[in-house]
């Protein structure tokens, strides 16, 4: 990225300042020699987002922002449907609601060290994985509309986990004002048979290894020591969430210019929140986050039946659940003025400080935590929100390392049998169906997890607690 | 004229499919084989199911797109592959048979499921020798 377009305003913090037709301005969190890394695409689609209607504050990318579609992924825009605000079915993406689980395990890395390659063999059996996989959980008509009413208390009630796993997820467990009706048929087919699917593609779960603690009293207050095992899931709403997001981004971008809309990208197709099709969509959107939020529940409860095997002593407890595609209504301090805007995060975490009044109780003195997934090789975090996130980027961080190399590149630099070697080398286990995924997925076609979170850390988006290994990974 | 031909192109996030063909029925064919050839291999797709395919859109771009979201819904539904095409157009109205099989994950590998078509770069155009050029990021 050519940085004489942008003005410093900190060590972290770069600004695209506003020029017409942006009306707000866009601002880059990252070190110097990170932004500059950062695609031109990026800069392009932020300051497309700057031109959309209803804005409040800056637009923002997040220290692993890369080049998406409309949005980039790392992005995150408030609107004010008082304001001709509007909501993005491209701002939340296709895979509606994708986030990080985070199981607790009770066990020590030396406790599966002879179980290891078992344990790997036997989560990737009894968890659906990759192209083609179905889950054995078959949904009618009415049991689709309560999961897409329910999320994950609806998985809870059907007896997939326990009433505790709520309080440590977002919205535990269930978003209000989901409407299963604007979710149209071919969405609902299309998830038919993925309910406790994993995916492909980044999608993952994997067993990690607490490797290093960076702020002792959070990670006590989270639960985490060093060489504990924890779970790691990392899925969302399945081809449920896909269709909804292909019906709407039509629908929105044909409507376009009846609302008066002038798109900068198509695929910025949005709608006024106060439309008919806007609610229609945000209805459908939370639907889809429901979807979400039970697929990585019945996930749990898939991972915990294949632990008891192996670990009849271990409780798997939630530290928790949190998502990185989502448009949500927050309420934000701007300018002195609380103000309940439409938040959208594409490829970024929500991140409230310590305080917050949405926050369970148990988590209201750290902050909440944010989970961010690296690659296989490199590892992942976990971070706790910051008071000062909330004027930074309206409580938001990082989502991940994001993608250094596209995945036709890495196909061609890596093998997939290599790569399950040199890992293996390092005592990770892959359980993957495809070969081709793996290279792909390959540790050095992402971005430096270590100095995406370190300028997150610096930029005040969130504080580092805990660095976490892999040492088991089934991969879509 | 020449003959059909598709690649992959690149994209941080996603991936990129392009292609080239004498006509737009061919175009979108190639298109549909570029999207086939992100999962499989299309050529070890074996054509003993057949499925029917309408689409129609204002405009080339968006019945490119529409063609590709319908393909990637068969293939989510249905558990299936496509290996062969054959498309008809008329104005912005699509009519298509696509054939293939179901998954087989120890034959096919399959690599990656497509979520959707996305509106960013897309594109059909025709060039002064009249022939078709079109492209389309696809999540994955």
């Amino acid at each position: 990225m050519d940085l004489n377009r942008l003005r410093q305003d900190s060590e972290f913090a770069w600004r695209i300042p506003v020029q017409a037709p942006m009306t707000v301005p866009g601002v880059l969190y990252g070190d110097r020699e990170q932004v500059l890394q950062m695609d031109d695409k990026v800069y392009e689609q932020l300051r497309n987002v700057t031109m959309l209607p209803g804005l409040v504050g800056p637009v923002y990318a997040m220290p692993d922002a890369h080049w998406g579609y409309g949005f980039p992924i790392g992005g995150v825009a408030a609107f004010d449907a008082d304001a001709g605000g509007v909501v993005s079915a491209g701002g939340v993406g296709f895979d509606i609601s994708c986030g990080v689980r985070l199981l607790h395990t009770g066990l020590q890395a030396a406790d599966i060290k002879e179980a290891k390659s078992a344990l790997a063999d036997s989560l990737y059996a009894n968890i659906p994985v990759g192209v083609g996989s179905e889950g054995s959980i078959s949904l009618d008509p009415a049991t689709m509309r309560d999961m897409l009413e329910g999320g994950a208390r609806w998985a809870v009630d059907q007896g997939y986990g326990s009433a505790d796993d709520l309080e440590r997820t977002e919205e535990r467990g269930c978003i209000s004002g989901a409407n299963p009706g604007a979710v149209s048929e071919r969405a609902r087919k299309r998830q038919r048979r993925e309910m406790g699917t994993l995916g492909s593609g980044n999608h993952y779960l994997e067993v990690q290894r607490v490797a290093e603690i960076f702020d002792g009293p959070i990670a006590s207050d989270y639960g985490l020591e060093t060489d504990s095992l924890v779970i790691s899931i990392h899925c969302g709403s399945r081809g449920l969430g896909h269709q909804i997001g292909t019906d709407y981004l039509r629908e929105m971008l044909l409507a376009a210019g009846d609302f008066g809309l002038t798109l900068p990208d198509r695929e910025l197709a949005c709608a006024p929140i106060r439309s008919d099709l806007g609610q229609r969509y945000l209805g459908a959107m939370r639907a889809g986050m429901n979807c979400a939020l039970a697929n990585r529940q019945i996930i749990t409860h898939l991972t915990r039946a294949v632990f008891r095997e192996y670990f009849p002593q271990a409780e798997l407890t939630l530290l928790y659940d949190v998502s990185h595609n989502i448009c949500k209504v927050e309420t934000h301090v701007v300018d002195g003025v609380a103000r309940e805007l439409y938040v959208h995060r594409k490829g970024a975490t929500r991140a409230f400080g310590p305080g917050n009044p949405d926050l369970d109780e148990s988590l209201r003195d750290a902050g909440q935590p944010v989970l961010i997934g690296g690659s296989m090789g490199t590892g992942s975090y976990v971070l706790a929100g910051t008071t000062e996130s909330e004027d930074r980027a309206l409580s938001s961080a990082c989502h991940g390392a994001g993608r250094a190399m596209s995945r036709r590149k890495a196909r061609r630099e890596y093998g997939g049998r290599q790569v399950v070697d040199e890992l293996a080398q390092r005592g990770i286990v892959i359980r993957s169906p495809s070969l081709r995924g793996v290279a792909e997925e390959a540790p050095l076609a992402y971005k430096d997890v270590n100095r995406v979170v370190d300028n997150a850390d610096r930029a005040g988006l969130a504080r580092k607690v805990a660095r976490l290994e892999p040492v088991v990974c089934i991969k879509g | 004229m020449r003959r059909r031909s598709w690649e992959h192109f690149e994209h941080d996030a996603d991936i990129g499919l392009r292609a080239t063909a004498p006509s737009r029925e061919g175009l979108f064919e190639a298109m549909a084989e570029a999207l086939t050839a992100l999962v499989a291999d299309p050529e070890d797709v074996r054509p003993v199911e057949s499925v029917s395919i309408r689409c129609e859109a204002p405009d080339d771009a968006l019945l490119l797109t529409d063609w590709l979201n319908a393909l990637i819904y068969e293939m989510a539904t249905r558990r299936m592959l496509f290996g062969d095409w054959r498309v008809s157009i008329d104005g912005h109205i699509l009519d298509a048979v696509a054939r293939g099989e179901a998954v087989d994950r120890a034959r096919h590998r399959p690599v990656v499921e497509v979520k959707g078509a996305t509106y960013t770069a897309l594109s059909v155009d025709r060039d002064s020798a009249g022939t078709w050029h079109g492209q389309c990021i696809v999540d994955v």
